[in-house]
C-alpha cells in the first residue's frame, strides 16, 4: 500500500470518529450547547482543554521553534504552560462559581453595564478571529501535504467536519471529539520522539533523553549537540544570547496571555464543581506537558541528527555528496522544505551559518561559499521524524492525523467562543433579550455557521500577516480580558467606569505598540519606526508588549474607580459569592 | 457564612495564592531567566549543562503542575474547615 492511501484512511478514520462522537454527542438545549451541562469529567476535561490549546503550529512547529533558537525560546515553553498556574489560582474556579456561559457575560454582569459587555465582546472577536485564522490555514497546509489535496479543497474538507461537529453538538460534541482528537495528537508526536530517542540515546522517554548521554559520542547529548552547532557557526543550543529583559517580558506575557484567551477560559466552565475547574486545570497542564516536554527533545534529537547525517565524519570533516544523501531528503526536497544549492560545485552538501561573521574565514579556509542548504523549514523536524527513523508508513500517516487533529480541536474551541460571544452575548443579553431557549440554541447554531463560514474566508485569504498575529492575540488577551476578569474577583470595589477605562486603554496601547512596528493592521512599510532594538521604547519589543499593557490596564482601571462611584452593594455581595465553592451546582440553571 | 469567617476564608486562600505565585515566579522568572548565572555557579550540572536551562525547559513546567496539584489539596481542606466546601 502507497503512503497516499495509507494517510487517506487513517485520517479517514479519525474524522470518522469525530463525526460519530458528534452525533452521539448532540446538543438539546443552550446548557449543553454552550457549556456541555456542566457534566464533563475534570481528567476528560483536562485532556479537551489540552486539545483545544496545543494548535496546528504547537504540534508542527514548536520543536523547530526551539531547537533553532535553543535557550532563548524557552519562553515558549515557560509561557505556554505557566498561564495554567494563573488560571487555576486566579480566574477558573470563581469563574465556574459565578456559573455562565462566555467570558464576556461575566464581565457584563460582574461590572453591571452593557458598555463592558460590549467592549469584550469587542476584545473576544478581535483575540480569537485573528487565531482562528491561523488554525484555518494551518489545516489546509496540513491537508494539502498529506494528502495531495489543493490548499483550497484541504480547507473547506476541514470547514465541513468541524461545521458538522461544532453546529450539531456545541460546546458538548466539542469536548469529546477533543478528548479523542488529544489521544490521536498525543500518539502521533510521541511514537516518532520515542524511537529518535531510543537511536540516539537509548533512552525511551525523549525528556529524559535529552539529559542524558549521546550513545555515539558519549558525551552529553547537549554538549554533543552545542558543540557540532558551533563548529558550523551557529549559536550554541543551551547558552544566553538574547536580552534577558525582553526574555522575561515575553515570557510574562505568554503567560498572562494564556490565562486571558477566552476559548481556554470557558473550557473550565463545564465541570460540575469548583473544585474540579481547579483539579481540571492541572490535569490540563498534565496532558500539555507530555507534548511540551518531548517538543524541545525532538527539535534537538532531529536537530543534531540532520547535522549528524550530512557531516557523518563529524562537524570539521567534509560533508556528504548531494548524490549519497538518504531518502528523506529527497523526498522532503519535493515538498519545498528542504533546498540545496551547491554554490561551491563541489557536489558536497555544505550546511552552516554564513550570517556568523566569526565563522566566515573558517568557511572560506575550507573552500565554502555560502550555506548549501538554503532552504530548512523547521517544521521538518517533527514532519520527517518518522522517516529519519525509518519507521513504517502508517506513522507518517499518524502524523498526518495528529496534525489535522492538532488544528481542528484549535479551531473549534475557538469557533464556539466566537459563535457563544455573538448568540449570548449580543443577541441574547443586549438586542434580543425575549428569546426563548429554544430560539437561543437556534441562534447559537447560525453563530457558529457564520463564524465557521467567516473563518473558512479569512483561511483562503489570510490578510498577510499570519505570522504576527499571535503576538496580537496574546498581547490583547494579555492587556484587555486578563486584567478586567481578575479585578472582577479579586477587587470588591472595582467599578464600571474603571473596568471599560482599564480594557480600553490596555487594548489602545498595545494595538498602538504594536501597529508602530510592525505596521498599521500589519500592511508593510506603514510602521512608523523600524522594528529593531534600538528603536524600542525602553528596549521593549512589540511580542513582548502584552504583560505592559496589563499593567497600563489595571493601573487606569484603579484611577478611573478612585475617581468614580462605588458598584452598587446587590454587585459587592456577588463578588462575596463568587469567592466561595459553595452552591455551584445551583448555578447550572440560570 | 458569618462575614468574619468569610474574611477569614478570603484572606487564607490569598495567602497561599500569594505563596503559589511566589514559586511559580521562582522557578521560571527566576531559575531559568534572571539567577540562571547564578545557579551555573553552583557545581551542579544536569546533561551536560547548568540547571538552569533545566529549569527553562523542564523544571519550570513541572514545577507549575506541582503548584496546581497543591493549591488544589490545600483549597479542598480550606473549603472543609470553612464549612464552604460542594455537596
Amino acid at each position: 500500500m502507497d503512503q497516499f492511501t495509507l494517510n487517506l484512511i487513517v485520517v479517514g478514520a479519525s474524522f470518522a470518529l469525530y463525526v460519530g462522537i458528534a452525533i452521539w454527542a448532540r446538543a438539546g438545549n443552550t446548557s449543553d450547547y454552550y457549556a456541555a451541562s456542566r457534566g464533563v469529567n475534570p481528567i476528560v476535561n483536562g485532556a479537551a482543554t489540552a486539545a483545544d490549546w496545543m494548535s496546528a503550529a504547537s504540534f508542527i512547529s514548536m520543536a523547530g521553534l526551539i531547537a533553532f533558537v535553543g535557550y532563548g525560546n524557552s519562553s515558549f515553553l515557560m509561557g505556554w504552560t505557566g498561564g495554567y498556574v494563573l488560571l487555576a489560582l486566579l480566574l477558573a474556579p470563581y469563574l465556574r462559581k459565578f456559573g455562565r456561559f462566555t467570558v464576556p457575560e461575566f464581565i457584563g454582569d460582574r461590572f453591571y453595564s452593557n458598555t463592558a459587555r460590549i467592549v469584550a465582546v469587542i476584545c473576544l472577536l478581535v483575540i480569537s478571529i485573528t487565531y482562528v485564522i491561523g488554525q484555518m490555514t494551518g489545516a489546509g497546509v496540513a491537508f494539502s501535504r498529506f494528502l495531495e489535496v489543493e490548499n483550497t479543497t484541504g480547507l473547506l474538507i476541514a470547514s465541513t467536519v468541524v461545521f458538522v461537529y461544532a453546529v450539531l453538538g456545541g460546546m458538548k460534541g466539542i469536548t469529546y471529539t477533543q478528548l479523542a482528537q488529544y489521544c490521536v495528537l498525543i500518539t502521533a508526536y510521541t511514537i516518532p520522539a520515542v524511537f529518535i530517542s531510543l537511536q540516539l540515546t537509548n533512552n525511551p522517554v525523549p525528556a529524559l533523553g535529552l539529559f542524558s548521554t549521546h550513545a555515539e559520542s558519549g558525551l552529553p547529548l547537549l554538549t554533543k549537540l552545542d558543540q557540532v552547532l558551533m563548529e558550523l557557526g551557529f549559536q550554541d543550543y543551551t547558552g544566553s544570547h538574547g536580552s534577558t529583559m525582553n526574555m522575561f517580558l515575553f515570557t510574562m506575557s505568554l503567560m498572562i496571555g494564556t490565562a486571558g484567551l477566552p476559548h481556554v477560559i470557558i473550557r473550565f466552565f463545564t465541570v460540575p464543581k469548583v473544585s474540579d475547574a481547579r483539579k481540571s486545570a492541572g490535569w490540563a497542564l498534565v496532558f500539555i506537558a507530555l507534548l511540551y516536554l518531548t517538543a524541545p527533545a525532538v527539535g534537538s534529537m532531529a536537530r543534531l541528527n540532520i547535522i549528524t547525517t550530512i557531516f557523518p565524519n563529524g562537524t570539521t570533516e567534509e560533508p556528504i555528496a548531494y548524490e549519497a544523501s538518504p531518502d528523506w531528503m529527497t523526498n522532503w526536497e519535493q515538498t519545498g522544505l528542504l533546498a540545496f544549492e551547491d554554490k561551491n560545485n563541489d557536489g558536497l552538501i555544505q550546511y552552516y551559518n554564513d550570517r556568523s561573521e566569526e565563522f566566515a574565514p573558517i568557511a572560506e579556509a575550507r573552500g565554502w561559499e555560502g550555506n548549501e542548504m538554503v532552504t530548512f523549514n523547521r517544521d521538518i523536524l517533527v514532519l520527517a521524524n518518522p522517516e529519519i527513523a525509518q519507521l513504517p508508513g502508517w506513522v507518517l500517516a499518524l502524523i498526518a492525523a495528529g496534525g489535522l487533529a492538532a488544528a481542528l480541536s484549535t479551531a473549534a474551541g475557538l469557533l464556539l467562543a466566537i459563535s457563544s460571544a455573538i448568540s449570548h452575548d449580543l443577541l441574547k443579553s443586549v438586542f434580543m433579550p425575549k428569546i426563548s431557549d429554544k430560539q437561543e440554541l437556534m441562534y447559537a447554531r447560525i453563530s457558529m455557521a457564520f463564524a465557521i463560514a467567516l473563518a473558512t474566508y479569512l483561511g483562503l485569504n489570510p490578510p498577510g500577516f499570519a505570522a504576527q498575529v499571535v503576538a496580537l492575540a496574546f498581547g490583547l488577551a494579555a492587556a484587555t480580558l486578563f486584567p478586567a476578569l481578575m479585578m472582577g474577583i479579586f477587587s470588591k470595589s472595582m467599578n464600571m467606569q474603571g473596568a471599560v477605562a482599564g480594557m480600553l486603554a490596555g487594548l489602545i496601547a498595545t494595538l498602538l505598540y504594536i501597529f508602530t512596528y510592525l505596521g498599521w493592521f500589519f500592511i508593510p512599510e506603514t510602521n512608523m519606526l523600524p522594528n529593531t532594538a534600538e528603536h524600542w521604547v525602553a528596549g521593549i519589543s512589540p511580542l513582548s508588549f502584552g504583560s505592559i499593557g496589563a499593567v497600563i490596564n489595571f493601573v487606569t482601571a484603579f484611577v478611573v474607580m478612585k475617581m468614580t462611584q462605588a458598584p452598587p452593594a446587590e454587585i459587592q455581595e456577588l463578588v462575596e459569592s463568587i469567592r466561595v465553592p459553595r452552591g455551584a451546582a445551583g448555578a447550572i440553571d440560570h | 457564612m458569618k462575614d468574619n469567617q468569610a474574611a477569614a476564608y478570603w484572606s487564607a486562600n490569598i495567602r497561599i495564592i500569594v505563596i503559589c505565585l511566589a514559586i511559580w515566579a521562582l522557578v521560571s522568572f527566576g531559575f531559568a531567566i534572571w539567577l540562571r548565572p547564578m545557579l551555573a555557579a553552583l557545581p551542579i550540572t544536569i546533561g551536560g549543562t547548568d540547571l538552569g536551562f533545566w529549569f527553562a525547559q523542564q523544571g519550570s513546567i513541572l514545577s507549575f503542575i506541582g503548584l496546581i496539584f497543591y493549591y488544589t489539596w490545600y483549597m479542598n481542606r480550606l473549603d472543609r474547615r470553612f464549612g464552604v466546601d460542594e455537596e
